[in-house]
């Protein structure tokens, strides 16, 4: 007999049930969250609406709360009412009138059948991603060779930092009307001076990350590249730029989430007339909130769609690099 | 003079050639405290083929030696040479291969990878840095554990590759700063006989530091004693046992005495004073 043989074996662990597990990942503490969330939301829709004139008059408390929840233009929209704009200025009007339980307004709530026109609030989207995603690289490899720059020379460090930083403490509201209007006088309009509104607000992140990121190697590691004779660009290549990866994929994140907000604050002073930011504008021109809160309800849609693509590229990269799992 | 008596005296020569001359050798650091002596008029030499230890308590000055001889630190005054050139030179030429207190392996790169970074720097071509590589992780008794990435490795294997890096381009002087500091006793005592095989089989001149008097004894061929403020030289105590010596000679007379001297002069520079 082996002593192997001879060890009592670990109790099998009884498997948790379905609700335990979802309870112990993300999934539950973040939907009684969102419950609460949407709770208060309705909840507070009567008093932000209540003394409008298109509230009827009198009833009872469930008939104005009925009510407020049904307005045209409210000041606060009900949850269901962004949710429907959503679905209608993304795939047109429902196919019938039928209401909410019933199984026909449930198919066709779901049957979707996307026209491509500068009505669809997709379009529009589209629109302000494409200038994001170009803002975003022009903004990436600004901060990346600013930082490449910084941690090379002591000159460039002490002179560009300041401007790096101060170049933050301008408000970008202020500053986004000059750049389309310079930009304009040039000729140059449409999707670049909103893509390079979005760089100036991410090659910040990402200059800061990746100088932490490329000066992170102990100087053990600094030495031992001493040692072996390397030149600057050999150390470069071989140490500090695969040592700073997780820095700069930490930096991405936050800057590919502000360069989105980039690209919808260069529209509101362009006059454009497409993207999530133009669609938002004439909202509030219009009294449309829901208009206004369908807009909002995708733009953060896209961002967490767009924080975690890097995410997935940042795992992946990682664990080619040979990181923990 | 003859054929006979050049190659004699070629002979002799190589037997004592010395890797390492160091004359006078001082190194002040300037620190906001005042002046730091970290090394005093040090005079050293060491030759070819031998296993030499620096011993001494903490701030002695022998890790501030050794990073001397690497080009690491530069010295205030006095000379020194390595197997004739300046430190400066030596490390251009990539005369040395130096193992660090910690493995400071790169952790996005596999143990083989890590093994091929001087070669990849050197400009080796593709399929002799990989037969380098796997002959030197075979050295160290890493075959296999190729593929694996550093923090998949124990803390004495990951100190083995980092030996295997080392040695890799294959330089005559091996520089080791307490390579084995951090590992447990145990595991210290197996890469300690692990590595004088491989210092008595590939002929490499070695330079250790460390503060483990056993494990100075039973390396060396010369332990040089250290003491701090100001980091100086006390004794050079010359340990000639056989070559092919295992962990057993620890318990002999000859070792104990010698184990003996180095602890007089540890005691005698007041390392053991506060």
């Amino acid at each position: 007999m082996t002593i192997d043989a001879a060890l009592p074996s670990p109790p099998r662990r009884k498997r948790p049930s379905i609700f335990a597990r979802i309870w112990a990942g993300q999934a539950g503490p973040v939907a009684v969250v969102c419950a609460a969330i949407l709770g208060f939301w309705y909840v507070m829709c009567l008093p932000m609406n209540g003394d409008l004139p298109s509230m009827p008059p009198g009833g009872t408390l469930a008939e104005r709360y009925a009510a407020a929840w049904a307005l045209d233009r409210p000041v606060l929209p009900a949850p269901h009412q962004v949710l429907m704009e959503l679905r209608t200025s993304t795939c047109g009007r429902l196919a019938s009138e039928a209401a909410f339980p019933s199984a026909e307004f449930i198919g066709n709530f779901f049957s979707c059948e996307i026209r491509w026109t500068p009505r669809n609030l997709l379009f529009h989207a589209v629109v302000t991603v494409s200038s994001t995603l170009v803002g975003f690289g022009l903004g990436a490899l600004l901060g990346i060779g600013l930082a490449v720059l910084i941690v090379h020379s002591v000159t460039l460090r002490k002179s560009l930092m300041p401007w790096i930083i101060a170049s933050q403490t301008i408000p970008i509201l202020a500053i986004a009307p000059i750049i389309i209007v310079v930009l304009a006088n040039q000729g140059i309009t449409g999707l670049l001076p909103k893509a390079i509104i979005s760089a100036y607000l991410c090659f910040f992140p990402v200059a800061i990350g990746m100088v932490k990121g490329l000066n992170s190697p102990d100087v053990l590691s600094l030495d031992l590249m001493r040692t072996y004779n390397a030149s600057r660009l050999e150390t470069f290549l071989k140490l500090r730029l695969p040592a700073a990866v997780p820095f700069l994929f930490a930096s991405l994140k936050v800057a590919i989430a502000i360069s989105l907000v980039g690209a919808i604050v260069g529209e509101l002073p362009s006059g454009a007339t497409a993207g999530l930011g133009a669609r938002m504008l004439s909202g509030s021109y219009y009294g449309q909130t829901v208009q206004i809160w369908a807009a909002l309800f995708l733009a953060a849609f896209v961002a967490a769609l767009m924080v975690a693509l890097v995410g997935v590229i940042e795992r992946g990269i990682l664990k080619a690099m040979g990181a923990r799992p | 003079m003859d054929a006979q008596q050049r190659n004699d005296k070629a002979q002799a020569d190589a037997a004592a050639r010395p890797v390492i001359e160091a004359r006078d050798l001082s190194l002040t650091f300037e620190t906001g405290d005042g002046p730091v002596y970290a090394l005093s008029h040090v005079d050293l030499s060491v030759n070819e083929g031998e296993f030499v230890s620096f011993i001494g308590p903490s701030g002695c000055g022998k890790t501030t030696l050794l990073r001397v001889i690497a080009d690491l630190e530069h010295a205030t005054s006095g000379t020194i040479t390595v197997n004739g050139l300046t430190p400066e030179q030596a490390r251009l030429a990539r005369q040395y291969g130096y193992v660090f207190q910690a493995p400071a392996l790169y952790p996005w790169r596999t143990v083989i990878k890590n093994v091929m970074l001087p070669l990849e720097i050197m400009g080796m071509g593709r399929a002799e840095r990989e037969e380098r590589a796997r002959r030197n992780l075979d050295l160290v008794n890493l075959a296999g554990f190729d593929k694996k990435f550093p923090w998949q490795l124990s803390g004495g294997m990951q100190q083995r590759a980092s030996i295997a890096r080392a040695l890799s381009f294959d330089p005559k002087l091996l520089l080791m700063d307490e390579p084995f500091g951090a590992l447990d006793e145990i595991v210290r005592d197996k890469l300690n006989e692990q590595l004088l095989r491989l210092w008595d089989d590939t002929g490499k001149t070695v330079v250790f530091v460390t503060h483990s008097i056993p494990e100075a004894v039973f390396l060396s061929t010369k332990i040089v004693v250290m003491s701090p403020r100001p980091g100086r030289i006390i004794d050079i105590i010359p340990c000639d046992f056989p070559r092919d010596r295992t962990l057993d000679i620890r318990e002999t007379p000859e070792f104990l005495a010698v184990a003996h001297r180095v602890r007089e002069g540890l005691r005698a520079g007041h390392s053991y004073d506060d």
